[in-house]
């Protein structure tokens, strides 16, 4: 190379390069107002709105002295979270690789997969902050408890994170077009509000039903992060079934993953 | 003695049982602006994806400035810009961020200011781009092919959807571009963009180099190089035109003959008038266009493409 420039280590160009991209894809998050409502806000808005349920706020004996509305601080959570990685997400890299952004970047020194990775850090960012929102204004007007066990909560968390994002990266790289990728997203995303206990709290589901809801990533996640709201360490077997999940999807999108 | 800065040699690539290209060779010199012509399918947009290294040839040689687009791909993204067909951006980036986030690429780029006023964006640095009009995304791709100071720049079929000035201005960008040593290689359907710009073109059909020239030079090699039409007020021996040495066609329509032929045609034509007492009335002879002589070059190839 005849630039001086050019002698600068190819690493901190890289690492330069890279900074770059997270950069300006945070501040092209910032103009996505639908994304950071449904995945900030709205997950703590749910929760708010069951609260004024009477019932949900009495202490309930079959569920062992806990309240509905402590069952649903762990779903409203994964709502944000499947919100990010199947409805999100996955309309970005649409829109993204029907651009030929994907395409373009190759021919650049920076390779396509900077601008998902930042993508997905951002989405995994904005579930962290509305994990938070969802905690302290839990406990401040609900008085839901924090997770008892710290760890074992963070466990289930990171496990069902990648689970849910690998999900959609599946459906992403599925499906043919735009349109069809929309309709297999909110498919999965029905399913999964579902298994999750949206609509009823897996706690309180029994026989086959339960059974098969806890072989399902969120269904044992929500199972994972209830036990450790209390303080047990999670079930190994809920564990490692959202591991599995995470494990199988992540390896599945990687694998069928098109750039064009 | 100019060096290619691009060749290419026995290019072929098929995807399944299609050939989008079966055999293209050709050099690029230094500094010239080289086209690449041809009707939609004829194998010009696999063949550039296949300098800029993002297909990998099923047989054939490329050197971009000495470099194999497939093995040395990372030192081949510093020195070649690359404008794809129809590539667009983040909607809501502005033209100022993308400006800026392009140049963190490279070492040393060209300064987003400098960059941005030569080619006219200075009044849109604060402009989202799906708000740009299609001239003006078009001017973004291009200030991003530039941003790194490339050797090369691919600009695949760059005005397409274009309005006519539009199309002009970038043109007069691709001029400019050339004039700062920078070899451009434009991909295009376009003859009239091809004969405006370029210095020298391939014409590719059916997956192959057909003919490869200047425009000047392509359109006196055609069969049509000049195109002869008169009136005549009595009736004309139409045989006796057509068995002229070099005249390709001869036609009559609502009273108006045209005569299409080689270069020297014309002469001929008039000579062959004289002896046959026929005194021709609006006489024009103009030079035929790159249209009449790609599709004398391209028009042979369409059957064996299918």
């Amino acid at each position: 190379m005849t630039s001086t420039a050019a002698h600068t280590s190819d690493g901190a160009q890289r690492a330069s390069a890279t900074s770059a991209v997270i950069r300006a894809e945070a501040r092209l998050f910032t103009r996505e107002l639908a994304s950071l409502f449904w995945i900030v806000l709205f997950p703590v808005t749910l929760l708010l709105v069951l609260g004024l349920i009477p019932g949900f706020r009495d202490a309930d004996p079959a569920l062992g002295g806990r309240r509905v509305i402590d069952l649903y601080g762990p779903v409203v959570i994964l709502v944000s979270m499947i919100m990010a990685g199947l409805m999100a997400m996955p309309a970005v890299v649409w829109a993204y690789r029907d651009a030929g952004i994907l395409r373009r970047l190759r021919t650049t020194p920076v390779k396509p997969e900077s601008l998902i990775g930042a993508q997905v850090l951002l989405h995994a960012a904005a579930v962290l902050a509305s994990t938070l929102l969802v905690l302290i204004v839990g406990q401040l007007v609900l008085d839901t408890s924090l997770p008892q066990s710290w760890i074992g909560y963070a466990v289930a968390y990171v496990l069902v994170l990648v689970a849910s994002f690998s999900l959609g990266s599946v459906v992403t790289a599925l499906a043919p077009n735009a349109r069809v990728g929309t309709t297999l997203g909110t498919i999965a995303f029905f399913a999964s509000m579902f298994t999750a206990g949206v609509y009823y709290p897996v706690d309180g589901m029994s026989g086959t039903l339960r059974d098969t809801v806890e072989l399902t990533p969120l269904g044992a996640a929500t199972q994972a992060m209830n036990a450790a709201m209390v303080g047990d360490f999670p079930d190994p077997r809920h564990l490692l079934v959202v591991g599995a999940w995470a494990l199988v999807l992540s390896l599945l999108s990687a694998r069928f993953f098109r750039w064009e | 003695m100019t060096e290619a800065v691009v060749s290419v040699t026995g290019l072929r690539k098929a995807y399944g049982t299609t050939v989008a290209v079966a055999d293209v060779g050709f050099d690029v010199r230094a500094g010239e602006i080289f086209g690449i012509l041809g009707p939609n399918g004829a194998g010009k947009t696999t063949t550039v994806e296949s300098i800029a290294g993002l297909r990998t040839p099923d047989a054939g040689t490329i050197r971009v400035h000495g470099l194999d687009p497939v093995r040395d791909r990372a030192e081949l993204t510093r020195l070649v810009g690359v404008q794809l067909q129809e590539s667009k951006l983040q909607p809501k980036i502005t033209v100022a961020e993308a400006l800026e986030l392009w140049s963190a690429f490279y070492a040393d780029p060209i300064p987003s200011g400098e960059l941005a006023s030569r080619l006219g964006l200075a009044d849109l640095l604060q402009q989202q781009f799906r708000t740009l009009s299609g001239g003006q995304q078009q001017r973004l791709s291009i200030a991003l092919a530039l941003v790194g100071r490339p050797k090369v720049v691919i600009l695949d079929e760059l005005t397409t959807g274009l309005d006519p000035r539009a199309r002009r201005e970038v043109w007069g960008l691709v001029r400019d571009v050339r004039d700062t040593g920078v070899t451009v290689l434009l991909v295009t359907h376009s003859m009239e963009e091809a004969q405006a710009l370029c210095d020298r073109v391939a014409i590719i059909s059916g997956g192959r180099v057909r003919a490869l020239d200047t425009p000047d030079g392509l359109v006196s090699r055609a069969a049509s190089a000049t195109v002869t039409s008169f009136r005549a007020s009595t009736t004309v021996d139409l045989e006796a035109l057509r068995k002229i040495d070099g005249v390709a066609s001869v036609r009559t329509d609502s009273g108006v003959i045209t005569v299409e032929g080689a270069e020297d045609s014309a002469l001929e034509v008039l000579s062959s008038l004289a002896a046959q007492g026929v005194s021709p009335s609006k006489l024009r002879v103009v030079e035929g266009s790159l249209d009449t002589a790609y599709l004398d070059l391209t028009a042979d190839h369409v059957l064996e493409t299918t």
